[in-house]
């Protein structure tokens, strides 16, 4: 049951990363238009945001790892990505009036709107490792099979979110199912901890 | 089917083939640009800049080098119906580049007005200028920048224009960012109180309704003129009242032998601009939330 459980979320949480990096270029392209630079911009934010993620996440397994903990990693993300739905708009208009050169601006604009939540879907990679891998000789295993699953939702994530999400709901709602996702996945693990 | 019957077939096929060649162009130069490919094509006197080898497609830019002022194509020339609501627009603002071939016969037909055409990708802009003469100045100046940026920082500046024409979807993509409710709106704010906008978009597919009920919901009521086959239809509006079809009569009147050298049959045009609400008036507004043109075109059409 345990590994099961780890393996959804791991999965969920690749999900959503790529979800929202597709979602972003829908956000940024009201302000910062739609030239390449924007996409360069936002894949950046994002590529970097986890790889400090990956650092976070494994520093944070080494202090008394725990399935119960782990479900907080998916509490705190939602809680920094929802206000994406509310605080985007205001932002971006921000950068917009200071930073003249639309590739800095998409640039920070990313960087404020995605960083911290990406920081924080990158914990669950190297977490969930550490809560499946009991014996050193499997760890290898542990991690190609998470790492499977997880992309494997990041593959599903850009695919449902650009053929059909944007075309059923608007980006706002989208947002909002996201996060209730997260809240979801994080309330399964607080609870499957015994 | 005896041998001789058969080689008949395969040469008259051999024929078809070649005529078809002839038709569609010969291919001088491609480019794979940022954005899309770019085909320069060649047929006798015509020269044509396109953005898919499908034939048939719907923007495509070309000069005829026999008549080089005249606009070769029905929906270009349609884009000056916009002049039948302000014939003498001063300040002109262009998105979508193509060949340069409307611009080019704006500024040569209002020698007092001054251009700024906005184009995403330079290699348009450089193709423009190698193959289909457009030479930029102080009154007709390129901008290489999204449209959507540059209409948001010229309202910052304060710009306004008399006259806006968006030719920026292609037959393959449409930015979708350039399809919303809240563009339209930064668009109308650019206009002058005379201001007009002209729009070269979709005449068949379901976005047709998205799309007039997105124009409607800032603009009001507006203009729409149709080719023949309705595969294009422009969209006219403006931030004043809309002029009776008399008024445009009159000016048409005005303007008919102006144009004349351009192949424009404005004189055609105010019969044929619908005020009718040809569409269903329940589809959704398009919103920068809510923005799916690729795939709503892509449903039916």
């Amino acid at each position: 049951m345990r590994p099961m459980i780890i393996n959804v979320l791991a999965f969920t949480g690749g999900f959503v990363i790529m979800a929202m990096e597709l979602l972003g270029g829908r956000i940024l392209a009201p302000y910062f238009g739609a030239s390449i630079y924007v996409w360069g911009s936002i894949i950046s934010v994002f590529m970097l945001a986890l790889a400090f993620g990956y650092l976070l996440g494994g520093r944070l397994s080494l202090q008394r790892p725990s399935l119960r903990r782990f479900g907080l990693v998916f509490l705190i993300a939602a809680v920094l990505l929802y206000p994406l739905a509310i605080y985007a708009d205001p932002l971006m208009q921000l950068v917009f009036t200071y930073v003249e050169d639309p590739r800095y601006g998409s640039l920070l604009a990313a960087a404020l709107l995605f960083a911290l939540p990406t920081v924080i879907l990158g914990v669950i990679s190297p977490y969930a490792v550490r809560l499946r891998v009991e014996h050193v000789d499997q760890s290898g295993s542990v991690a190609g099979r998470l790492y499977f699953v997880s992309t494997l939702g990041s593959a599903l994530g850009t695919l449902a979110t650009s053929f059909y999400f944007v075309l059923w709901f608007e980006i706002n709602t989208i947002i909002s199912l996201l996060t209730l996702t997260l809240v979801a996945m994080g309330a399964l693990a607080w609870f499957a901890d015994r | 089917m005896s041998p001789p019957v058969a080689a008949r077939k395969i040469v008259l096929c051999l024929l078809v083939a070649s005529v078809t060649q002839i038709a569609a162009g010969r291919v001088i130069h491609t480019e794979h640009s940022l954005y899309q490919n770019i085909l320069m094509t060649e047929s006798g006197n015509r020269l044509c800049m396109k953005f898919s080898l499908r034939e048939n497609q719907r923007n495509q830019s070309c000069i005829d080098r026999s008549d080089p002022r005249k606009m070769v194509f029905g929906y270009t020339r349609m884009m000056m119906s916009g002049l039948l609501l302000n014939p003498q627009p001063n300040r002109i603002l262009v998105v979508g580049m193509g060949g340069g071939t409307l611009p080019m016969a704006l500024a040569e037909l209002l020698p007092d007005s001054h251009i700024d055409i906005v184009e995403i990708d330079s290699a348009v802009v450089r193709l423009a200028q190698e193959y289909f003469g457009f030479v930029s100045g102080p009154r007709l100046r390129v901008v290489v920048q999204d449209a959507r940026v540059y209409g948001k920082r010229a309202a910052l500046r304060g710009e306004r224009y008399d006259l806006i024409l968006l030719d920026a979807f292609t037959a393959d993509y449409i930015p979708e960012h350039l399809m919303t409710a809240e563009y339209l709106a930064e668009t109308r704010s650019l206009l002058t109180d005379e201001g007009v906008i002209v729009a070269n978009t979709f005449g068949i597919s379901d976005l047709y309704d998205y799309e007039s009920n997105t124009y409607e919901s800032i603009f009001g009521p507006f203009l729409n003129l149709k080719s023949w086959n309705s595969s294009n239809r422009i969209i006219v509006a403006a931030k004043a009242t809309l002029p009776s079809e008399v008024e445009l009569e009159a000016r048409a009147t005005q303007l008919k032998s102006a144009l004349r050298p351009y192949g424009v049959p404005i004189h055609r045009y105010p019969q044929r601009m619908s005020r009718k609400r040809d569409w269903d008036a329940s589809a959704r507004i398009l919103t920068d939330q809510y923005s799916p043109a690729n795939l709503l075109r892509g449903a039916r059409s």
